[in-house]
Formats: structure tokens, sequence, C-alpha cells
């Protein structure tokens, strides 16, 4: 549903270069990161990005390797819209949205290799697998990056169980998860009235006619996902490449922060 | 579960293994409007429990023909985070204990709202458990309470939600996860507490007669320390209002008595 009064008036204020809540256009609304705010899982993360929230949690389990590397553990990414998070969203099996959101947001990470799988492995057909959930608690906007900083920011934190005389020990004395010290984050675009804008909240999100998200870590992209029925020029991607690299600077010091490294 | 382990040993010099009396409650705070986009909304630390809860609506009730002509319809989701507990990742999804708390809990709340305000309309309960620790039903009620309440939704009693368990030949309050698992009974309940009338009543392992009976004061009288924690997070929001304009009123002018 279209409120063509909001429209107008987004469009407006866009033509001078604002935004309804006084952003300019590559401007993130203000976010947090916290880590272990859930602390029965391996790793936890909340992050607050404008009115939306998010929890990640992360399990690591007992797993068996894929047929094809078998000498690596595995990992996983699911997201729930969580209809508690808005009138929007409806209980039932995961939507297309929420299964795009889970991929993408599994794609930047798995191709940064943040988690060191080949460590994961235990012994023959015995590897850990590492469970990500995405939890959308409150929605205004920008599921993507949001996602992106909780998942990455609780992979980073999380602890390792022990495999010790075939049982798991999750308490106790537990060391880290593998990791490569590498790190991802992202920042999603929204095309409105013609104008390229970052960190779209949920109005200006009805309004989008295109949509893209860029992961990247220090040196080069890791994954990309278009949105949406409109389209992007070439001039239109290299510009947002070029904001995504400078923005994904204080995105990676924030999530550096909240884990205290 | 655990049940391969040997038991220990849940009551130590009288006291229980998180050093709280028999009749003790765990800390509990409870925080309202936490989600922006619902009616009414809760926040529940209960032990290390947290659990989230949300009212939507009321709304048109669809599909239609869940519809009733004569009162609101309500329907309750209870769900735990696949990472909410200590142990392995939760299956995504609801599993019949999940559908069946939802059952239970929708229940109560039938009890309670004046549905007949509200002919045609359904109202949509979230409960969704971030953080386990035994007590969760419990405790998701006594949030769904508070946030059904700060919706502004009609109730006729904000009900609180409190588990008694046995431990060898004693009743204790509020059972955590280990105590839940190798406890001699466990008997979950609701009550209204204006007229203390039972709204959930579930209950599992060994009691006598006499022991029910002590259970349900037993939670009765933990009710009055809910209830006020309840009561105080609802007024919560508008002591600050209050406060605002305390200060504010000797400024103004032409306020006379």
């Amino acid at each position: 549903m279209k409120n063509t009064t909001s429209y107008e008036y987004i469009k407006e204020l866009l033509s001078k270069g604002s935004r309804e809540d006084g952003r300019k256009s590559n401007d993130f609304r203000k976010y947090t990161i916290e880590k272990g705010t859930m602390p029965n899982a391996e790793g936890s993360a909340t992050v607050n990005l404008g009115y939306t929230r998010v929890i990640a949690g992360v399990k690591v389990v007992l797993g068996s390797p894929m047929k094809d590397r078998p000498n690596e553990g595995n990992m996983a990414m699911s997201a729930e819209l969580l209809p508690l998070a808005s009138p929007d969203f409806e209980t039932g099996p995961p939507s297309p949205e929420a299964i795009e959101l889970a991929r993408v947001v599994d794609r930047g990470i798995r191709a940064a290799n943040i988690i060191d799988l080949p460590k994961l492995f235990i012994e023959e057909e015995k590897v850990w697998d590492v469970y990500t959930d995405l939890y959308v608690l409150n929605f205004d906007g920008n599921l993507f990056d949001a996602c992106t900083l909780a998942a990455t920011t609780a992979i980073l934190s999380a602890r390792m169980p022990k495999y010790e005389n075939e049982q798991v020990i999750r308490e106790g004395n537990l060391g880290k998860l593998p990791l490569t010290g590498n790190m991802v984050t992202s920042c999603t675009f929204g095309s409105v009235a013609g104008n390229m804008i970052l960190d779209m909240n949920a109005n200006e999100e009805s309004f989008a006619s295109a949509r893209l998200t860029i992961a990247n870590d220090e040196n080069v992209v890791r994954a990309m996902q278009k949105g949406l029925e409109g389209s992007f020029t070439e001039k239109e991607v290299a510009d947002m490449l070029e904001v995504t690299f400078e923005k994904s600077k204080e995105l990676r010091k924030s999530i550096n922060n909240s884990i205290g490294e | 579960m655990s049940s391969s382990q040997e038991k220990p040993q849940l009551i130590v010099d009288g006291k229980r293994l998180d050093g709280r009396a028999f009749e003790e409650l765990r800390p509990i705070s409870i925080k309202t409007n936490v989600i922006r986009n619902a009616a009414g909304s809760a926040y529940i630390e209960w032990g290390t429990n947290k659990i989230l809860a949300a009212v939507y609506g009321p709304t048109e009730a669809l599909p239609k023909h869940t519809a009733d002509p004569e009162r609101a319809v309500i329907k309750c989701r209870y769900m735990m985070a696949p990472f909410s507990s200590l142990e392995d990742h939760g299956r995504t999804g609801p599993n019949r204990r999940a559908i069946e708390i939802s059952k239970v809990t929708k229940e109560v709340f039938e009890n309670v709202v004046l549905l007949e305000n509200f002919p045609g309309t359904e109202i949509n309960i979230y409960v969704e458990v971030l953080q386990s620790d035994g007590g969760t039903r419990a405790a998701g009620v006594t949030a769904a309470a508070v946030a059904m309440a700060s919706s502004g939704i009609p109730m006729s009693d904000v009900p609180f939600g409190v588990s008694i368990g046995k431990i060898g030949d004693t009743l204790v309050v509020d059972l955590n996860k280990i105590e839940d698992n190798y406890s001699d009974a466990d008997m979950p309940m609701v009550i209204g507490p204006k007229q203390g009338n039972l709204l959930l009543l579930q209950m599992d392992g060994n009691l006598t007669k006499e022991e029910v009976t002590s259970a349900i004061s037993l939670a009765k009288k933990a009710g009055e320390v809910i209830s006020k924690l309840q009561s105080d997070a609802l007024k919560e929001p508008y002591l600050k209002t209050l406060e605002k304009y305390k200060n504010e009123a000797p400024s103004q002018q032409g306020n006379k008595e």
C-alpha cells in the first residue's frame, strides 16, 4: 500500500538531499551492537539499527561432514521474521523474504571464510556444525545490514564446546570458535524516487523500486544481492561500491569495539 | 535430556542449588513497551529466562471462517528460539510441546480478556523465549498478561504464572531448569489474582492430595510478589510522564484551584 502523501514528502526531501529523520543519503541510522546477550548460546549479539532490532544466536553442535568436504565442518544460517516484530509478518513456514535474508547474510560470511571450517573436523564422519539463527524482534527496515552485523559479531565472539569421551561439554573453561581473522559487513542501498539512499527505514523501503546489498571485507566484495523490480545503472553500482568501502570501515570498527578486540 | 547422568543433590543445608530458600522466587524484572510495532509488549527476565511477549490487534479475524460474530478470538504462538537452551540447537518451528503451551496460554486469555467487546476480530499473542532456564510457560504468560494490559485491551484480571515443584518431600517455588530435570513433581499454574482462580494448571510427577493444595497456596503467595512486579511495570511509563508534568505544573498560569 503506497501512502502517496508520504511518498511525495519523501521525494521532495530527497530532492533537497534530506530524509524524514534528517539523515543524508549515505548515512546509517544510529546503531548499537551488543555481544553475548543470550549466554546459553555459544555466541550471540543484539543489534539495534534505528528501530530495527535483531538477535543472532550461534549454536555449535555435533554433525557429520558433507560428502564432498569430508574434512571440514559446516555452517548454516536461518532467519525468522517473527510475527511479534511487525503486523506484516505472519506465523508459518519461512517466507521467501526470510529465506533470501538468511541466504544473503550466509553468503557474505561464508565467502569471507570467517569461520575456519577445516578446524571444525573432529574425527572421521564427525565434525562441528555452526548454526546461526537470525531473530527479527522489531522491524523498521534494512534487515540485511542489521543481521550481517549481528551474525558477524555473534560468530566472532562465540565460544567452542569440547568433545571428550564421546560427550559434548558446553560449560566450564572453553576456547573460542576457530576463526580466520577475517570479518564481513554489508551496506544496503535503495532507489527511492531516483535517489540512491543507504540504510532505508521501513517507510522508505515501502517506496523503494530497487535494492542492492553489498557485503565486503577490507579488500574485496564478498557477496551482493539486488532485489525488487527496479534496476540500477552501471554508474549507480560503482557509486554504491565506493560508498560501501568507505562506510564499512566504521562498521568493522563498531564490531571490533563490541567484541572488545 | 540429562537422564544418563547421576541425579544431583538439589537441596544442600536447607538451601537450593542456586542458594534460594524453598519458597523464594528467582529475581524477576519486567519492562513494557519494548516492541514498537506491537499494540502492547513486555520483556521479562525471570532468573536467566529471557522472554519477549507482544500483542497485536484487535484486527479483523482472518481467514474469515475463524471469526466469531459474537466475540474476539485469541490466537497465540509460544516458541523457543533454537539458540535458547544451553543444549543442542533446537528445532526450527513449533514442536508438539510448543503447540500445547500455545493452546493453554490462549485459554488463559480467553478467560480474562473482555472478548465480547470486539466481535469478529482476532487478538494475537506472541511469546518468544530467547533464553530458557525452566518455567518458561509461567514466565511467558506473566509477560503476555503485561503486554495485553499495556495494549489497553480490557481485561477482567491480570493473571500471573508460577511453577511449584517437589524435591524429595519438599515443595519448592519456581523450579529452574536443573531442578525441573530432576524434581519429583512439577506443577505450573496461572492464577487470576482477583478471585484466586486457576486459569492454567498442569502437573507431572507425584504429589499427594495435601501437596496439591499446599502447592496452590504457595503459588498464590508467590503471586503477590509477581502481581506487584506486573503492576509496577505497567505503571512505570506513566510515572515518567507524571513526573514530567509535576515539574512543569508550577510554571503554568491560570491554574487556580
